[in-house]
Order: C-alpha cells, then sequence, then structure tokens
C-alpha cells in the first residue's frame, strides 16, 4: 500500500516537473496533458473505488456481518509524531530531577559504616544544606523489531556525569525469556535494580551501602525466563565485567562476576500481592584497596585480594483494598545479605609496613521496611537497617605480626539505623518528602539525619515495577 | 540432584502449559475487554481479567500475577490511548512474549480502532494527567464496543484458525445483537439528551457524547489532580449557578468529594458502574449499559 503510493507519487512529481526540464514543444505538452488526465481519472476511479469499499465496510459494520478482516499494522501515530520526519522515531525522553536538603548533627565526612572494608561507592546520607540530587535522563526506544534500547544517563549535583544504564534487551527468544546486554542495575534482591528516583527513602538500605556501595551496576548480559505457569516463576542469570566493589577489573578474559536468582511470586485474592526472591553472587578482586588508620593512628591504605560470594533473601508483600492503590495501599518489604570474602589482605599496601595475610570475613545485614498511604498522595514509612560485621579472620592479626587495632575500621560492630519518613505526591509525577533517620553505622555517636528531598519528573510518563 | 531439579521444573512447567492449551489464551487489561472476549470466544478461549472493576484503570500495579498471564498470553486487548502506560510497559517488557507485543497479532489497543474525543491541541502536563492521544475510557459508547468486537473475532479467527468459521459467526451472532439493544438503548435513553452532568473525572466522556447530555464540569480540577476543599467549595457555587441534573462518580473513584458536592447543592448523586462488573446489574456489556441507563433515567426530573 505504502510502496504502491510512494511509487504513484513519484510519478506524478516527474510528470509535474518534467516539463521544466525540457524545451517542450506542443506536441509534447500535449502528450503530457493527457498522461496527466489519465493518471487523473485513473486516480478518480481508484479513489471512487476505495470510497465505495469504505461505504461497504461501515455498512458491514452496521448491518453488524463480519467485518473485513482489520488490519493489524501499527496503530496510527499519535500527533505528537507530526514535525519533520527526523523527529518522528524519537525515542521516549524523561527527564527526572531531584534536589535535598540535609541536617546532620555529625559531620558527613567522617561518615563510615563501622566493621565493614568501605566501598569508595555511595554510602551515608546526602550532604548538610541544600544539594542538588542526580538529575536522570532516560532515553527509550525500539531499535529495530529484534531489539530495544535503554538510557539513562545521571548528571551529579558535583557536576560529574555517569552512565547509570545502557541496555539493549530483546523478547522472547524463547517463550518467556528476555535477554539484556550493556550495562543495567542488577537483579540481586528486590531494591537494587530499582533507580533511586523511585525509592521509598532518601537512602538506600545500609545492606546495599556496605555491600555494593550503594547500587550493584553490572557491564555484561543478562538472561531471564518466565515459567509457563500462572505463579510466576522466574530465573535468571547475569554474567559481568566484575568492576565495581565487590569486584575489581581484573584484565581477564571470560567475566568476572557471576549472579543466578529466582523469583516467586502471586496474588492472596485481589487486595494482596507478593513476591519473593533468592540471590547468588561470586566475583573476585585484584588489590581492592581502601583507606584506613593504622596502630598509631595515620592514614594507610589497605587491601583486599580474593574471592566474594554473596546470597540473599527478599520479600514484598503489597496490599491495596480491592487492589485499588489510589486511596490507601501498603507495602512490606524486607531483604537479607549475606557476604563471605576470602583471600588475603595487604597492609599498607606500597608503604613502608607492607605486610600480607589472610584474609576470611562472613558479614551480614538486613532491612525491613513498611510503606503505609493513609490518604491519597499522602504516605508514611518507616525502616529498620541492621548490620553485623560478623567473624572476621584477619591472619596478620591471629599471627601477632600486627595488632588488631592496625585495622581499625574492621573492628567488630553492628551498624544499626532507623529511618521514618513521610512523603507527598501532588500528582504522579512530583513527590516531596521529608525524612528523619537516627543513624548508628559510625562506631560511637548516633547521628541525628534530616532530610528534605524533591523528586520531579518530566515527559515520558515512567512505568514502574511491582 | 541437579538433575531431579531439572526434571521435576520441566514436569511443572509442562503440565502447566498442557493444562491451559486448550484454548487461546486471552489477557483483557481491564473487565470491559474480558467480558468482549468471552462473548466472542465463548468456550474456545480462556479470558484473564487483570484488573477489577473497583481499581483505577490508570493506576494498576504490574503485580507478579499480572507477569505470569502475560507470559502464556495469546491475545492482550487492552485499551491504549495511553491509560494502561503506568504498568502495561512493564509486563511486556518482563514477561517474554514476543507473540503479544504492540505491532503483532496479539495485541489489541481498543482505541485504535475508535474515534477518540478530546485529543489535546496542546500538550503541557500542567494541564493534568492527560492523554496525547485523547480520551482513553471509549467502552462507555456501545458503537465504539461494536467496532472493537468486530477486531477481537478477527484476531481470534487468525490467532486459532481452526475456530475461524466458529469465531465469525459468534462474531455476527454478537454484532446482531449488539445493534439491537443499541437500539434499544438509544430509544430509552432519548429523554436523557441534554441532561447535565458533572463528573468527578473525565471517564464518562464517549457515554455523554453518545446520549447527546452535557458535560457541565468535572469535580477534579484537572484530570488526575483531586479538588482541594476550597476547589470543592467554589464547585457549590458553579454547580448551583449552571445547573446541574446530577453529579456523577465512577465505582473506582472515592466517593468523599462527589458525595460532599451533592449535599451541599442538592443534586443527586449516582453512582455509575463504569464497566462490567462496576455494579451487581452490570454484570456483561449488556448490562453494563442497561444499569447506566436505568441509573441515569432514575434521577432525570
Amino acid at each position: 500500500m505504502h510502496a504502491r503510493t510512494l511509487v504513484a507519487g513519484l510519478t506524478v512529481a516527474a510528470t509535474a516537473y518534467a516539463p521544466l526540464a525540457s524545451a517542450a514543444t506542443d506536441s509534447e505538452i500535449q502528450q503530457l496533458r493527457d498522461e496527466m488526465a489519465a493518471l487523473r481519472s485513473d486516480y478518480e476511479t481508484r479513489i471512487g473505488a476505495l470510497e465505495t469499499r469504505l461505504a461497504a465496510a461501515q455498512a458491514t459494520v452496521e448491518q453488524s456481518t463480519p467485518v473485513e478482516p482489520a488490519p493489524f499494522a501499527q496503530p496510527p501515530l499519535t500527533q505528537a509524531g507530526t514535525g519533520s520526519p527526523g523527529n518522528e522515531f524519537n525515542p521516549a525522553a524523561s527527564l527526572i530531577l531531584t534536589g535535598t536538603y540535609g541536617q546532620q548533627s555529625e559531620d558527613p565526612a567522617n561518615y563510615q559504616i563501622g566493621g565493614f572494608i568501605p566501598t569508595d561507592g555511595e554510602v551515608g546520607p546526602p550532604d548538610r544544606s541544600f544539594q542538588l540530587g542526580e538529575s536522570e535522563l532516560t532515553l527509550a526506544a525500539n531499535i529495530d523489531p529484534y531489539f530495544s534500547g535503554y538510557f539513562v544517563g545521571a548528571f551529579e549535583g558535583d557536576n560529574g556525569t555517569s552512565v547509570e544504564e545502557a541496555f539493549v534487551s530483546h523478547v522472547g527468544l524463547i517463550p518467556g525469556a528476555t535477554i539484556k546486554f550493556g550495562r543495567f542495575l542488577s537483579d540481586f534482591g528486590y531494591l537494587n535494580e530499582i533507580h533511586a528516583h523511585a525509592w521509598d527513602f532518601v537512602d538506600a538500605p545500609l545492606a546495599l551501602q556496605a555491600f555494593f556501595g550503594g547500587q550493584l551496576r553490572q557491564d555484561g548480559l543478562q538472561a531471564r525466563w518466565v515459567a509457563p505457569t500462572s505463579l510466576l516463576i522466574e530465573l535468571g542469570v547475569e554474567l559481568g565485567l566484575g568492576d565495581q566493589f565487590p569486584g575489581t577489573d581484573r584484565d581477564k578474559n571470560g567475566f568476572n562476576s557471576m549472579m543466578a536468582f529466582a523469583h516467586l511470586g502471586g496474588d492472596v485474592g485481589f487486595s494482596n500481592s507478593y513476591l519473593v526472591g533468592a540471590t547468588v553472587y561470586r566475583s573476585k578482586a585484584n588489590d581492592r584497596t581502601y583507606q584506613d588508620l593504622d596502630q598509631f593512628g595515620a592514614p594507610v591504605t589497605d587491601a583486599f585480594t580474593g574471592d566474594t560470594e554473596m546470597w540473599g533473601l527478599d520479600f514484598v508483600w503489597k496490599w491495596a483494598p480491592e487492589g485499588n492503590s489510589v486511596e490507601r495501599n501498603f507495602k512490606l518489604q524486607a531483604e537479607y545479605f549475606h557476604r563471605n570474602e576470602n583471600g588475603s589482605l595487604t597492609f599498607d599496601t606500597d608503604g613502608p609496613q607492607d605486610a600480607t595475610g589472610n584474609y576470611n570475613s562472613d558479614q551480614n545485614g538486613w532491612y525491613a521496611q513498611v510503606v503505609y498511604q493513609f490518604m491519597p498522595r499522602w504516605r508514611f514509612g518507616a525502616r529498620y537497617d541492621h548490620l553485623d560485621s560478623g567473624s572476621t579472620d584477619i591472619g596478620l592479626v591471629r599471627s601477632g605480626q600486627l595488632p588488631s587495632s592496625a585495622f581499625p575500621i574492621l573492628a567488630d560492630h553492628d551498624p544499626r539505623r532507623t529511618t521514618t519518613m513521610v512523603d507527598f505526591s501532588p500528582s504522579e509525577f512530583s513527590r516531596l518528602r521529608l525524612q528523619y533517620a537516627w543513624d548508628q553505622a559510625r562506631f560511637t555517636d548516633t547521628d541525628d539525619e534530616l532530610s528534605l528531598q524533591y523528586i520531579m519528573s518530566l515527559g515520558a510518563h515512567g512505568a514502574h515495577k511491582f | 540432584m541437579f538433575r531431579f531439579y531439572v526434571v521435576a521444573g520441566l514436569l511443572i512447567a509442562s503440565f502447566a502449559s498442557a493444562s491451559v492449551h486448550a484454548a487461546v489464551n486471552v489477557f483483557a487489561c481491564l473487565p470491559e475487554w474480558a467480558s468482549l472476549a468471552q462473548e466472542l470466544g465463548a468456550d474456545n478461549v480462556s479470558v484473564y481479567q487483570a484488573s477489577s472493576p473497583l481499581q483505577d484503570p490508570h493506576r494498576i500495579e504490574a503485580r507478579p500475577s499480572l507477569v505470569a498471564h502475560m507470559r502464556g498470553a495469546d491475545l492482550v486487548i487492552c485499551t491504549g490511548a495511553e491509560l494502561e502506560t503506568g504498568w502495561l510497559p512493564v509486563l511486556m517488557q518482563t514477561a517474554g512474549n514476543r507473540n503479544v507485543q504492540p505491532g503483532t497479532p496479539g495485541y489489541i489497543a481498543a482505541a485504535d480502532y475508535v474515534d477518540r474525543l478530546e485529543v489535546p491541541t496542546r500538550l503541557d502536563r500542567a494541564e493534568g494527567d492527560i492523554h496525547p492521544s485523547g480520551n482513553p475510557h471509549v467502552q462507555l459508547d456501545p458503537h465504539n464496543i461494536a467496532k472493537v468486537a468486530a477486531v477481537v473475532s478477527d484476531r481470534l479467527a487468525k490467532i486459532d484458525p481452526k475456530n475461524a468459521t466458529f469465531y465469525a459467526a459468534r462474531g455476527q451472532d454478537f454484532q446482531t445483537r449488539w445493534q439491537a439493544a443499541i437500539a434499544r438503548w438509544e430509544q430509552q435513553a432519548a429523554p436523557l439528551k441534554g441532561m447535565r452532568l458533572v463528573p468527578y473525572h473525565k471517564d464518562t466522556v464517549y457515554l455523554i457524547h453518545w446520549l447527546g447530555m452535557v458535560e457541565v464540569m468535572d469535580i477534579e480540577p484537572k484530570p488526575g489532580i483531586p479538588p482541594s476543599a476550597s476547589y470543592l467549595a467554589e464547585l457549590v457555587d458553579k454547580v448551583q449557578r449552571d445547573g446541574a441534573d446530577a453529579i456523577t462518580r465512577s465505582i473506582y473513584t472515592d466517593p468523599k468529594a462527589p458525595q460532599w458536592l451533592s449535599e451541599h447543592t442538592h443534586v443527586p448523586l449516582v453512582d455509575l458502574p463504569y464497566t462490567v462488573g462496576g455494579t451487581p446489574e452490570a454484570k456483561d456489556l449488556f448490562g453494563l449499559f442497561d444499569d447506566t441507563i436505568a441509573r441515569l433515567e432514575k434521577v432525570r426530573k
């Protein structure tokens, strides 16, 4: 149909412009006129035929006889697409604007999660006073009939930029399968793959901060499969470069991080839904350095080399009366993380006291949170975080080579934090939040953290997962 | 041990797929499309209704059960026109079902096949949650149902060619009954012409247009924005000044504001079923229109 229109259009155009191109004689002009007349009558006949068919089709609908098969070609383009041809295929774009006002009783510069090797990632509450958060630009579109693409770029408040996600996905290689490759937020547990603007609190749970430095990102490949059952059973694997904490770039062929997960989910009546998941993850680190103080209180750089093995469990329960979440709804969410790190720890790497010994730690952490929307647009939430620095075996200390005070950040500690928040969403596209936290992540001193936050979304309407 | 799990998994999978293979699996986003699919497919379809009449169709969670049913769907029928934009794309992306992606025979967006009203000429979120493709609540004009029914019959025949003649006959039978019902409704509802309504949300536009009623104003100041107390107080004056025969609300919306306005203006409040199952009387598509008209007639002076 399109091809025919195009050919006809070209013919008309060619015919129309032909006289300009040549010194036309009367006979040629007459010939052209005849041709145009022929074309016109031809088209009038065709249009007439089409009108008759259209009328017939409408009549058949009204007379309720089976109609001609409706075309299932792409639905008509919306009004938005009527600009210049180059713009019509523009991807869906959205921009998230966020920012905070923060007040803390302790100096944010000395924030640490006691008992855990620092991650070099995003830990702690947003800084004091007014802070511009991440501005997130999302672009998404189908690439062709086989692939679709998704990009999220983040402009940090301090003018840095980063590629949060940039992946290509393919649906249905085998029934139920989805494949993703590029950079993406890992599907470890429940919250990790959710962008910060969709979180229920200003900051990530301590467990995510301690084990991943905020969120685990993979540069790699993810394959997931949904079983053909009415209960949701989903299995997936991820293979990746594994250069982000707890792994490091090891300049090796193959892959450095591997993850596998299983989800199970369903409904209890129309009002309740649940999703449970289990994840295992492993990666390797080579010379993963971090800053600490030595036994004399002087700054020192230590490094871990070895294997990290993690597993996690996650659980989400959502309730809304008759499934209608507009008025009131409730969400319970909890995750448990366990990490084992086994390898060697180098003290004062590249320094005068340079020494290496075995290192083995078993650590865990969990959080549980509830969020209740008690009236339209208003929600209240509470969260409790608990980490256990567990048992850490440092060879250099066990052998007596160094005192345990040479590794102050690895001292035994159970960081805890209690957070409450209330937020107001004037529309689906805007949210204002007030949050208060009692944070005992440091070895001593409780940090009282007050945060005000705005999250605004411009452009394409986002869709959020369960 | 590993082998045991694989075998067990395959057994579960094959059992589950065998048990559902008998019929065309239809995933209907909303109750009206579930009812239509059931009407047109009868025993040859197995219809999964993804939402209840008490759920706001704009705001449905992409819950796990929906992903699981999207996975096994042969035909997806939704409204389109961005009504399901907050949840349907998630299902499409995670369920791994390529047979029901937009643009394939397995996907019907009903609003694509009807003449949409209120297509905005100016797209600006300052106007509230507006839909670039126009008002999406197309099911309340029965002529639209007829148009969508023709598409559904056709797609069922494409997806399940063995039973093509069944779907054609069934479709024809439905269209005959439906056209007769439309004639009856239009006659019955003739006195409703010119009736002045104050709906809560702009979700009865097609009904109002069909029956020649008048939408005086909406209770929502802008689509998707609930009215504040001061705005409601202003509405009392406006309703009394402009005159209205009824305040209406669809069953999934919060009754508080319409009730308050009704009490303060003495304009009767009518709860409309909005979709199949919205009221006990609206048990199928025929009942939906019977009951909607009956409820409006009751307050028509």
